[in-house]
């Protein structure tokens, strides 16, 4: 760990990404993330990197395609209506099962919707972000901290199960400046993967990187063996961070910057004496279906916090089987709720079950 | 002040977001929690500009600065917009050569000082941010003076370094100044 420094959370995971080997960035840019661009586009040429801005989004995706297939660290980072652009290649990285990292800086939607903070693309994200049956790996930091931490994670985590990650932030994430503590570069050893294609020298059969299997019997095995490595992430890589949850009788499911409002709520809450913990995903794909499973043992009811109408809320009622009812607390369009709205909505909760 | 929840706001270009980092970089001396927000959207130079900066000695949930317990305005929209979000006892620091309006709230601890007049008299017409920011750390006690000092020195930039005497100076003119 280095010194504390003050940071946006853009440019956390910019460096943090530099940090974590990755010297290939491509990108388009849109607010609010131009930052990572701005960031890479400075660095990049001072350590033989390569940054460059692409014509499109989808070409962004496409050159994280041929960087991926040679077993380096590469990455793309957009917002909202320029990820929806990046599914293809994102589809097509995951049909070759190959790593990459992709930061989506979310903002309001549908269509080209605004520029303000949202998790409208919750989604999207965890149900597989582009055509055919994957998943890539979600991650929603709710700190400029976490902004660093989970990108070298992410990296990590890519490479080990061979699939793209992606980085789902938000606007308010992206933009604030916190002190964060970056975390020590990593010695990439410089040898290739096994499957990267990287020249044969003659000495062996050569590698492909390929998602076109004309062969139905083949895809589907291929289809079947991807799932059996999820069932395996599922099973081992969920994070989540429990907070108050001790004696709770209300469960707050958020993530993000609505977790950072939550938290104010459930003090405020609990000043007037009411048990309110909360459950925070970090990993939205795999989402942390254990917790909230026996979480749905103890508490009474569950409160979701989101930007969005409700998304994860369905996740977080497969995870407890319904076991218990579910509340939503919203706001949509890049509005925020305040601790306030957050607190009538424990409260409304909290009436409920008396 | 060791709870503190600020909305700094004016117009683009007047430097108010800049006034922020050096609060938040000062608190980061400090080993102190924070959080900095800036106002992101269609505002550019002339527009309305403002950050939310929490110094705290917990950590800080939500960066988003509902309630602020101290203001400081240097034009009238923002006056107007935030002036009603101010605590009861909360300050509010307004650059009185800007706004001529005042507060009509009686609950709250207002300063006018005429930063403006007073950067363009020192030489520094660009400067009034510093100013009223002088006054908002003397008068909140937020942090210590010697951490604005050293804040200031990290928001500078190197190739600007010569500017840092310039910036202390203001800090100081807006310290000293007695409506």
């Amino acid at each position: 760990m280095q010194e504390k420094v003050l940071m946006k959370g853009n440019e956390a995971i910019a460096e943090a990404a530099i940090l974590a080997g990755c010297r290939h960035y491509f990108g388009y840019p849109i607010t609010p993330q131009t930052e990572v661009a701005a960031y890479m586009s400075k660095k990049m040429p001072k350590i033989g990197g390569t940054f460059l801005q692409a014509e499109s989004e989808i070409a962004a995706i496409n050159m994280v395609y041929g960087v991926a297939s040679t077993g380096k660290r590469v990455m793309t980072s957009s917002s909202s209506p320029g990820i929806a652009l990046k599914a293809e290649g994102i589809s097509y990285l995951a049909g070759a099962d190959l790593p990459a990292l992709i930061l989506n800086v979310q903002r309001g939607g549908p269509g080209l919707g605004g520029i303000q903070p949202s998790q409208a693309d919750y989604y999207f994200a965890t149900r597989g972000p582009g055509h055919g049956d994957f998943h890539v790996l979600v991650l929603a930091p709710a700190s400029v901290q976490e902004m660093a931490d989970l990108t070298a994670k992410a990296f990590a985590l890519a490479e080990k199960y061979r699939m793209p990650a992606m980085l789902l932030a938000d606007g308010t994430m992206g933009q604030m400046m916190e002190p964060v503590a970056l975390p020590d570069p990593v010695d990439l050893n410089g040898e290739a993967p096994e499957w990267a294609t990287t020249g044969t020298k003659m000495q062996r059969k050569h590698n492909i990187a390929n998602s076109l299997y004309l062969s139905p019997a083949e895809l589907e095995r291929t289809n079947i063996e991807r799932f059996e490595r999820y069932a395996k992430i599922e099973e081992e890589e969920p994070m989540w961070e429990e907070f108050m949850m001790e004696d709770a009788d209300i469960c707050i499911v958020s993530c993000g910057i609505t977790a950072r409002v939550s938290r104010n709520a459930i003090v405020e809450a609990r000043k007037q004496g009411i048990k309110v913990g909360m459950i925070r995903p970090i990993t939205l794909w795999p989402f942390p279906k254990k917790p909230l499973a026996a979480a749905a043992e103890k508490v009474k009811s569950f409160l979701c916090v989101e930007l969005n109408m409700g998304q994860m809320k369905e996740d977080v009622e497969l995870a407890i089987r319904c076991k218990k009812p579910v509340d939503l607390c919203f706001r949509v369009g890049g509005m925020i709720p305040s601790p306030d709205e957050v607190l009538a909505a424990i409260k409304n909760a909290a009436e409920k079950e008396a | 002040m060791r709870e503190f929840e600020s909305i700094i706001a004016g117009f683009g270009g007047q430097g108010l977001l800049f006034s922020g980092k050096v609060l938040a970089y000062a608190g980061l001396t400090e080993g102190r929690e924070l959080s900095w927000l800036p106002s992101y959207g269609p505002e550019m130079r002339g527009g309305t500009a403002n950050c939310h900066v929490i110094l705290s000695d917990s950590p800080v949930g939500s960066p988003i600065v509902m309630k602020p317990n101290v203001l400081m305005v240097m034009n009238l929209p923002s006056l107007e917009k935030f002036e009603n979000d101010v605590v009861t006892g909360g300050m509010i620091f307004v650059d009185s050569t800007l706004i001529d309006k005042k507060v009509a709230r009686d609950d709250v601890k207002v300063f006018y000082v005429p930063a403006t007049r007073l950067a363009q008299e020192m030489g520094a017409p660009a400067l009034a941010n510093m100013i009223l920011l002088g006054k908002l750390v003397a008068e909140t006690e937020c942090i210590e003076w010697a951490s604005l000092e050293k804040g200031l020195k990290k928001v500078i930039p190197a190739r600007k370094a010569d500017m840092f005497d310039l910036n202390m100076k203001a800090l100081e003119v807006g310290k000293s100044y007695c409506g």
